[in-house]
């Protein structure tokens, strides 16, 4: 890629990121930040990318490249586990659903 | 026409975890927002099988289960009170997952332009912080490591460590061919930095750390896509980056403090409890009986949950109580402090597990100013989030936090397990006012003999 156009895309989603969650309220911070470690979770993509490329018959390369697919498919399925058990407990907006 | 087709996929998915984003950040949208993206990670793992020269298939597939089974089952299974290290677990794996990516990138020898060594080291970095720190942070949370500890020299060792683990990175950046050996120990060094500089650190300090991790592995996400030329790596990274700083900030600033002295000058028991005021009187106790007549004959409650409410599981119990007042004719109202629980926002999440509405809970800023007309605030299992000292003594740790000023209502019943301090080892002198009681017992057992005396004053 070339260079300068990838700052481009650093500085908008940079700015993206800020704007989109400013107006966020604290009962939603909790949820949010699980929400915002689940989209990180795409980090599985590449570690895809890169176990897929490994030397097949490099036995360093194929674990590390196997820890990286590991944690990263744990860190979106954990994430989007926890977040939407959260959220869940949002929906009905003011409805009452009683004690107990 | 497969690398077009995944390409066009990526931007949809990057598009998309941003729309989620922004819907993640309004109560009545939320839900909607995570399972949007939810889709969206869904499809990005398909297509990228399609990759073309993808090989070690097999490995993938069983690395995907297995880390997906693992983290959905935990996931599954943990209860609420324990959210924030699982928030803290799976984000450190992110950052390992990143790292991982820039070990194994340079492991095959493919990264030759300085620019693209300097973001895979940077990433490799800020990744091995993420995930050393967020497992130390979910080992505290979790109660594995119970106390903070400070190495003589902290802070000299922190920035002596982290000059020497910049400089290891350097060296591989101007190298063309890094020996395996530089690699290793430049990482080594780089979780040891993160295990450091997060042990420190306890108290209440610990949602802002786990927040700002959260944005590190968003940064590390964010370079290794610029590494790899994924652009939807790019995106994902630096937007939850950016917003998780952004969070960070709020958060701190909801504690009155900055992020550096979260990170240079931990609160942390034994540095606190010399400090402060010698605090004069003494606490007197009160009955489940006195409570519940004083609360049942009030006109307006103020109930202060703590972290101690949650780890007792009473939330259940409490709204109990607080609809049985309500139907005596008792107007009750939830205060909650920001950081109340263990992460702003987490005391809500527990308040709407138990069915309590929106519109019963208020802010700090929402109800500090009517505490002087509230006749009864009963504060359960919190404790340095209601300390006046946070107000009045500038020797005290914590001066400067906002914090709820309880201590200004007609009446304070205060349900404690015991006499000690709160989590930051402070000495609280709201126990000691005037106004002040205290119902000794757990939120569970003190909440249910409230419960029972309320009734048994209505019949």
């Amino acid at each position: 890629m070339e260079g300068f156009a990838a700052l481009y895309i650093f500085m908008l989603a940079a700015f993206t990121g800020y704007e989109v969650i400013s107006r966020v309220p604290v009962i939603l911070h909790t949820p949010l930040m699980s929400g915002s470690n689940f989209v990180h979770g795409v980090v599985l993509v590449g570690a895809m990318v890169v176990l897929g490329h490994a030397d097949p018959e490099d036995p360093v390369q194929l674990v590390i490249g196997f820890v990286a697919v590991f944690l990263g498919a744990a860190n979106a399925a954990g994430g989007y586990v926890v977040t939407e058990r959260m959220l869940a407990m949002f929906k009905g907006g003011n409805k009452k659903e009683g004690g107990a | 026409m497969a690398n077009w087709f995944i390409q066009a996929s990526y931007f949809v998915v990057a598009v998309v975890f941003i729309l989620g984003l922004k819907a993640m950040s309004s109560p009545v949208t939320a839900r909607k927002g995570i399972v949007w993206a939810g889709y969206a990670m869904v499809a990005a793992t398909v297509v990228t099988f399609f990759t073309p020269g993808l090989g070690n298939v097999g490995l993938m597939v069983l690395a995907i289960v297995a880390g997906g089974a693992v983290a959905w089952w935990s996931g599954k299974t943990v209860k609420m009170t324990d959210m924030p290290q699982m928030v803290a677990i799976y984000n450190g794996m992110g950052g390992g997952a990143a790292a991982a990516i820039a070990a194994l990138e340079f492991a095959r020898g493919e990264i030759h332009d300085p620019v693209v060594a300097t973001l895979a080291v940077l990433g490799a970095l800020i990744g091995s912080v993420a995930f050393s720190g967020s497992c130390i942070a979910y080992a505290k949370l979790q109660g594995i490591m119970k106390n903070a500890f400070r190495l003589p020299q902290q802070n000299m060792v922190n920035i002596g460590l982290a000059a020497l683990t910049a400089l290891l990175g350097l060296a591989i950046v101007v190298s063309d061919q890094p020996s395996s050996t530089l690699i290793v120990l430049f990482f080594v060094l780089a979780l040891a930095l993160g295990a450091i500089l997060t042990s420190p650190i306890g108290g209440a300090d610990m949602p802002v750390v786990i927040s700002l991790l959260n944005a590190f592995t968003g940064l590390a996400v964010g370079f290794e896509g610029y590494v790899l030329g994924n652009p939807a790596l790019i995106v994902a990274g630096i937007v939850v980056g950016a917003s998780g700083t952004l969070l960070t900030q709020l958060m701190a600033k909801a504690m009155n403090r900055p992020i550096t002295n979260v990170i240079f000058t931990p609160i942390s028991g034994a540095a606190a409890g010399g400090e402060g005021e010698a605090i004069e009187g003494t606490m007197k106790e009160f009955s489940a009986l006195d409570a519940a007549s004083v609360m049942r004959y009030a006109s307006k409650v103020a109930i202060v949950p703590g972290y101690g409410m949650a780890v007792a599981g009473a939330q259940h119990k409490v709204w109990e109580m607080a609809q049985l007042l309500e139907e005596a004719g008792v107007e009750v109202v939830f205060a909650i402090h920001p950081v109340a629980g263990r992460m702003p926002g987490h005391m809500n999440v527990l308040l709407a597990e138990a069915g309590v509405p929106y519109d019963k809970i208020f802010d700090l800023e929402e109800i500090n100013a009517d505490f002087p007309q509230i006749d009864v605030a009963l504060v359960i299992g919190a404790n340095d989030v209601v300390n006046p000292v946070a107000r009045t003594d500038k020797t005290s740790p914590i001066y400067g936090m906002p914090i709820l000023n309880v201590d200004m209502a007609q009446n304070v019943i205060v349900v404690k397990r015991g006499k000690g301090a709160g989590y930051s080892g402070i000495e609280n002198a709201l126990f000691y006012k005037d106004n002040c009681r205290m119902l000794y017992g757990s939120a569970q057992d003190a909440i249910g003999q409230v419960i029972t005396h309320v009734k048994a004053l209505e019949s």
